[in-house]
């Protein structure tokens, strides 16, 4: 039942508002993944971001739609039960109370049992259309399985339509780049320096208006 | 359906004319492969996509034709809005300009040609700068004020003409009504765009505005025109109430008219210092793209023909 509401909303919904209302560009779309277990990184400016990306692959592959988000955001209420299994996000809890060590052990169970898990590593949507540091679980999460591709994806647009502090929805086209997917080298340091200059790279290619 | 018999013959010869396009262009691909070929392949097969919509559009039901012309009015304001520099004040002003659409729509589709020819100039024009300076931002206000309100005359009222334009051929235009009509004005304006490039590629060498689109020249230029007008000239009769030799003049309008707005486009996106205004349809770039010439071509046909065959001058 759940499933069918998952995919009714996405199929009726989400669809519909984000390639026909909103309209999304996409650049080197190929380079998603076209199976699990695989990681997207991208940065994050608004709700849409997840609902975004979730659009771009195949309708077949939701199922295997993974979003990470942490759980103290989302609550216990409705809002709360709609992101778990309506959107699907997989909860990471950062209250601190359970243990560093364990706290990617969802996601990686994840991983193995062949989902596509989508990141955003800046932790926080921020302000919009600007980048803010990136966190390193998903460094840890690559050392963890190091065969798994991760796949940077640059998004803007999204951060104008729907910023954070406000539901006034207002459409703008959607420009998203994808990256070449790349893995774990061989440390963390590395994997972040690598994660930053993709990302860095993948938003130069883009011409945007100035949004004061 | 909603569609005489000159309507379905004119959509049959379009489809027969871009079978022959697509032929000549796979034929050309095969004696001289590359990037070039490719591309105009690329293209011959998002006409397919366009006139298949269009035509789909058109011949279901009249509703259905206006919905489908205002979202590609939509389309071409959110592509406009996508490409300018904004204020992040000024959301709630961008929502109100989008909200005109289906309104400006709805007058033409109504045929309330007194509402339909003011609200944007006037009521939209005075009504978005006070939205405007209520938000209290007066950095950069007539930047704002000017940009949006250009834009949406330029994607919205320009465009919702072709909406009117069924509404008082229905009234106006006998067999042909106002799907003959419009399917006139598309046609010719489309066919004008393909008609200069092709001069142009064949003898052009003599550019207009070089500093704007060097790729426009006078031979491509008068090529086209005059290909129209002769193409209107046999079009014309059959499709609306205009004698061959009015129809011509406004083919040869037409043309003009789809050139201005051309390179009015070309200059805004130099301005902006991109190539094409979006993405959205392979080979020919955004929706602006493709509906430039319209921006001209559909306001000046349409009071043309008000004037000499609606107000009886003829």
């Amino acid at each position: 039942m759940v499933r069918w509401l998952r995919l009714g909303f996405f199929a009726l919904i989400v669809r519909p508002v984000l390639l026909l209302i909103l309209g999304v560009n996409i650049r080197n779309r190929e380079r998603l993944p076209k199976q699990g277990p695989a990681i997207l990184v991208a940065n994050h400016n608004s709700h849409l971001d997840t609902l975004a990306l979730m659009s771009m692959l195949p309708l077949s592959d939701l199922s295997k739609l993974t979003p990470v988000a942490a759980v103290d955001y989302f609550g216990t209420g409705a809002f709360g039960w709609f992101a778990k299994h309506i959107i699907g996000i997989l909860p990471i809890d950062r209250s601190g109370r359970t243990q560093r060590k364990n706290l990617l052990d969802g996601a990686i169970e994840a991983l193995d049992s062949g989902k596509i898990l989508i990141l955003f590593p800046e932790g926080t949507r921020g302000e919009p259309e600007r980048i803010a540091t990136y966190k390193k679980g998903v460094a840890h999460l690559a050392r963890a399985r190091p065969d798994v591709p991760v796949t940077p994806v640059f998004m803007h647009g999204l951060g104008k339509a729907l910023p954070r502090g406000t539901y006034l929805f207002v459409p703008f086209t959607c420009d998203v780049f994808v990256g070449e997917p790349w893995g774990y080298g061989g440390d963390i340091p590395g994997f972040m320096l690598q994660l930053e200059a993709r990302m860095k790279e993948l938003a130069q290619r883009g011409q945007f208006p100035p949004w004061e | 359906m909603n569609i005489s018999t000159p309507v379905l013959y004119a959509i049959s010869a379009i489809f027969g004319l871009l079978a022959l396009a697509t032929i000549l262009v796979w034929w050309i691909g095969r004696q001289r492969p590359g990037k070039a070929s490719s591309e105009l392949m690329l293209r011959v097969r998002s006409w397919w996509v366009m006139i298949g919509v269009f035509t789909i559009a058109m011949v279901v039901d009249r509703t259905i034709s206006t919905i489908f012309l205002g979202f590609i009015s939509y389309l071409a304001l959110k592509e406009y809005f996508s490409l300018i520099p904004t204020r992040r004040i000024d959301r709630l002003v961008l929502l109100f300009a989008y909200l005109a659409v289906p309104i400006q729509f709805y007058w033409a589709h109504i045929g309330w040609y007194g509402m339909f020819v003011v609200f944007i100039p006037l009521w939209m024009f005075l009504f978005l700068p006070m939205v405007m300076v209520l938000q209290g931002q007066t950095d950069g206000f007539l930047r704002a004020v000017g940009t949006v309100s250009w834009g949406l005359m330029m994607t919205v009222f320009t465009l919702s003409h072709t909406a009117m334009m069924i509404a008082e051929g229905n009234i106006s235009n006998g067999i042909g009504a106002g799907a003959g009509l419009l399917l006139f004005l598309v046609f010719m304006a489309q066919f004008n765009d393909v008609a200069q490039f092709t001069w142009g590629k064949l003898t052009g060498r003599h550019a207009i505005v070089p500093s704007v689109s060097p790729k426009k020249t006078w031979e491509g230029f008068i090529g086209g025109v005059l290909t129209t007008a002769c193409l209107a000239a046999i079009v014309g009769p059959y499709l609306t109430i205009m004698p061959w030799i009015w129809s011509a003049a406004a083919g040869a309008m037409i043309a003009v008219a789809g050139f201005i707005g051309d390179v009015n486009m070309s200059a805004v996106k130099r301005d902006l210092q991109v190539k094409d205004s979006g993405g959205l349809i392979p080979g020919h770039g955004g929706i602006l793209d493709r509906v430039d010439s319209l921006t001209y071509a559909a306001p000046i046909f349409l009071h043309f023909f008000y004037y000499f065959f609606v107000g009886g001058r003829i």
